[in-house]
């Protein structure tokens, strides 16, 4: 089995971008992933694509091949779909199709659009991530289950409102020197908490953005990078995949996010690694309470635990886990279907060195992305080593 | 989403029963509760189910009031929308006639059928009681 290295990455700026069609966008992500790859583009042989909502905003569907036709690629596409983890899940089918060897190289990414239409049918839109019939139908919204997730997670464990807001804190300051970033600018707690509430106690700061946006990778087999001379300090290492009940309703405890868990088991086990060895995570804080989720599924804090990382400032650029040094989902913004391979690309320019937050961790050797889907009914974990 | 006209088997009959007084759950042979359709248990495996009735009160685990809400509630905002545990089934309901900020944990409520002020549209909803 070849081992599966990154060769090239590309974002476009993520924010409010109506205008830009899902091709355009994902376009300028994928050519800038190919032109820093510096790879033929007649040796790609496949392109996975990830996309949540173009159904609902662009009237698109079918979005594999018209994606390959937007790199000017004529090469088998597919679409992924697993909701805001559909460029996770495009990017750990990519790493199983290199090392099956089935291909060499793979253009991987995810694309969004969202600002088109109004927020009302963003929110729509991104209801139908949860469960139609039990959830969606009954009112509650995207925001309503993070935060119904948020107080039971009070209730077994403790912690509150502010400590949250922490979290949202760190994740704007993170993003401030990101040029790709929506928000590059610092907030406070006291802002967070005072925010126009959104679903109780869950604030507009405690949300992430609605996002335009693209992120692509070429993803090459060990043998490929070495026979070609192609520049790939860093591996895709681990990959782990875990899933669980649609409805909150359904599920053991709304506490725990046990998909999430099972995915990182699986990276862990996957990578030969374990959560002691991780530098830096770049995790799927969508809402401030699923960064909390993310860092105890990770297994880098304790059960009940992860509530008290970011006001301790041991999730900080300067504390010992930084965690989404990108800004995450909170001020990177969120283009749904790419920010699972956005996290993948912020995660390699952090191992590069090419990372405005690089310096932060200048011995890191180790990442994992955490990407979820839904209220984490979907997970996806992946691994990264840099080799210096 | 609302010019569509047919019914969800299955739940739009959950939902009849709940309207009449007669809410039930399809129980599985090993005790495990689900709401309807089903055809097959994801605890257990089970594939035969028998109709239970719906415990006549459950009590709330966890509430959010939603200020932004989807197209469908616009008009319907605030409201509060709660877990609430009827025995072996935990059910996703809406209480838009009680003030959001007495809803808490540990409520008593009832299963109810409520229509949405945006669209008519019939939803769960809860009545404390």
């Amino acid at each position: 089995m070849t081992g599966v290295r990154v060769a090239g990455v590309g974002l476009t700026e993520f924010g409010v971008h109506p205008e830009r069609t899902t091709r355009d966008l994902f376009a300028e992500a994928g050519l800038a992933a190919l032109d820093d790859a510096a790879i033929p583009r007649d040796d790609v042989e496949a392109v996975l694509y990830g996309n949540f909502m173009s159904e609902l905003s662009e009237r698109q569907g079918h979005s594999g091949p018209l994606m390959a036709e937007a790199l000017g690629l004529s090469v088998p596409a597919t679409r992924v779909e697993s909701a805001c983890a559909s460029s996770g899940m495009a990017a750990r089918l990519a790493v199983r199709q290199l090392r099956a060897g089935e291909a060499d190289v793979v253009v991987v990414g995810g694309a969004e659009r969202m600002h088109n239409v109004s927020t009302a049918r963003a929110t729509e839109a991104l209801a139908i991530a949860a469960d139609a019939l039990y959830e969606v139908s009954a009112g509650l919204t995207f925001p309503a289950a993070y935060a119904l997730m948020a107080e039971r997670y009070f209730q077994e464990y403790g912690g509150t409102h502010e400590d949250l807001a922490h979290i949202a804190v760190k994740n704007h300051a993170n993003a401030v020197g990101n040029d790709y970033a929506q928000f590059q600018r610092e907030i406070s707690v006291a802002e967070v908490l005072d925010a126009q509430p959104i679903a109780t106690p869950l604030t507009l700061l405690d949300s992430c953005p609605i996002t335009d946006g693209a992120a692509a990778l070429v993803l090459v087999s060990e043998d490929y990078a070495a026979d070609h001379d192609v520049a790939t300090p860093v591996a895709i290492t681990g990959s782990g995949q875990g899933g669980d009940r649609m409805a909150l309703g359904d599920r053991d405890s709304i506490a725990r996010t046990p998909a999430a868990t099972a995915a990182a088991e699986e990276a862990y086990a996957d990578a030969g690694r374990g959560p002691a060895d991780v530098d830096l995570a770049e995790v799927h804080d969508c809402f401030t309470i699923a960064e909390v989720l993310a860092l105890e599924s990770l297994g880098l804090f304790e059960e009940g635990t992860g509530i008290d990382a970011a006001p301790a400032g041991v999730t900080g650029p300067d504390g010992d886990r930084p965690v989404n040094l990108s800004g995450g989902l909170k001020a990177k913004g969120h283009p749904v279907g790419a920010t699972g391979a956005s996290q993948l690309v912020e995660a390699t320019r952090l191992l590069r060195g090419d990372h405005h937050n690089a310096d932060a961790v200048p011995d890191a050797e180790v990442a994992v992305t955490h990407n979820a889907g839904g209220t984490v009914a979907s997970a996806v974990v992946h691994v990264l080593e840099v080799t210096r | 989403m609302t010019e569509d006209t047919a019914r969800d088997e299955g739940y739009d009959d959950f939902l009849d029963a709940v309207a009449d007084g007669d809410g039930y759950y399809l129980a599985c042979p090993n005790g495990h509760g689900w709401l309807p359709p089903r055809r097959v248990c994801p605890e257990c495996g089970a594939r035969e189910f028998s109709d239970r009735p719906l415990s006549a009160t459950g009590t709330v685990t966890a509430v959010s009031t939603v200020h932004v809400a989807a197209p469908q509630f616009a008009d319907d905002t605030p409201y509060a929308v709660a877990l609430a545990e009827f025995g072996p089934v935990v059910l996703t309901g809406q209480l838009p006639s009680h003030a959001p900020e007495d809803v808490t944990p540990g409520l008593t409520v009832a299963p109810t059928v409520l229509e949405s002020d945006t669209t008519g549209d019939r939803l769960l909803g809860f009545d404390p009681v």
